[in-house]
């Protein structure tokens, strides 16, 4: 199953409304609890990330027997510094990502440690792509 | 520990899902940064402590499948957010008191912390 959900920079009211519907999608399908939470909270935090940090950003998800795969492509300013950015604590969050309680240099850490794969790639100036598996 | 119980020990209201007031917690976490509370690793009933009041807030606990919010220090929830949280079947309660002094007093009646 492949579904697609648009994602706008800097709408915080709607902020985390894909990683819903993907928690339900997954729960409907009887997938183990487990898996859907390491899931949803990587895929919100990824979420939480393009309405943070980029423009706009097209969240992909592929829904598979044994696996689900979530693609978050967005245009935005990129991550200069992958390796750095994957660092616990160092964040370039404004003052109201903060406000809504992010912000701390903790959400790129925290996807990959609820995912059993991730990938990050970035083109400063134009975007970053994160790719999010779990194996059921 | 009973939601009853805690809203009598700390003064409290429960605002959203008033109709569980049956509904059991094993253990709390207080904290303001959501960031933290993504990171939490239990399959506990677990009631978050918080003075942070935003969507945010609601959608957190969802991903974290929490299903009890304490809003501290005389935080009001919006409509908004109680919309988001009986979608997911969630309990919300405000209280007047501090984020410090509520969790002193219910670690202090045995509700113990996630760790």
């Amino acid at each position: 199953m492949h579904f697609e959900y648009n994602v706008e920079g800097g709408d915080f009211t709607n902020a985390g409304t894909t990683s819903s519907v993907v928690k339900k999608m997954m729960k409907q399908l009887g997938v183990d609890m487990g898996i859907v939470k390491r899931t949803v909270v990587a895929l919100y935090e990824a979420e939480v990330n393009i309405v943070a940090h980029a423009y706009r950003g097209v969240i992909y998800v592929d829904l598979e027997e044994d696996h689900v795969c979530i693609r978050l492509v967005d245009e935005g300013p990129g991550i200069p510094d992958i390796a750095k950015a994957m660092q616990k604590g160092y964040s370039t969050a404004s003052p109201q990502v903060r406000e809504m309680g992010f912000g701390a240099g903790m959400g790129l850490p925290n996807m990959q440690s609820n995912a059993d794969k991730l990938n990050v790639t970035s083109e400063v100036g134009k975007g970053t792509t994160v790719e999010i598996i779990n194996y059921f | 520990m009973k939601i009853e119980e805690i809203t009598s020990l700390i003064s409290g209201a429960v605002v959203e899902g008033s109709d569980t007031p049956q509904l059991e917690v094993d253990c709390a976490f207080a904290s303001d940064l959501m960031s933290d509370v993504l990171t939490l690793r239990t399959d506990k009933q677990v009631m978050l402590i918080t003075g942070l009041c935003n969507t945010q807030t609601i959608r957190t606990c969802e991903m974290s499948d929490i299903k009890v919010i304490m809003f501290a220090r005389g935080k009001k929830v919006t409509e908004e957010m109680k919309e988001l949280a009986e979608d997911d079947e969630m309990l919300l309660i405000e209280t007047p008191l501090s984020l410090y002094k509520v969790a002193g007093i219910l670690y202090g009646a045995g509700l113990p912390g996630v760790y």
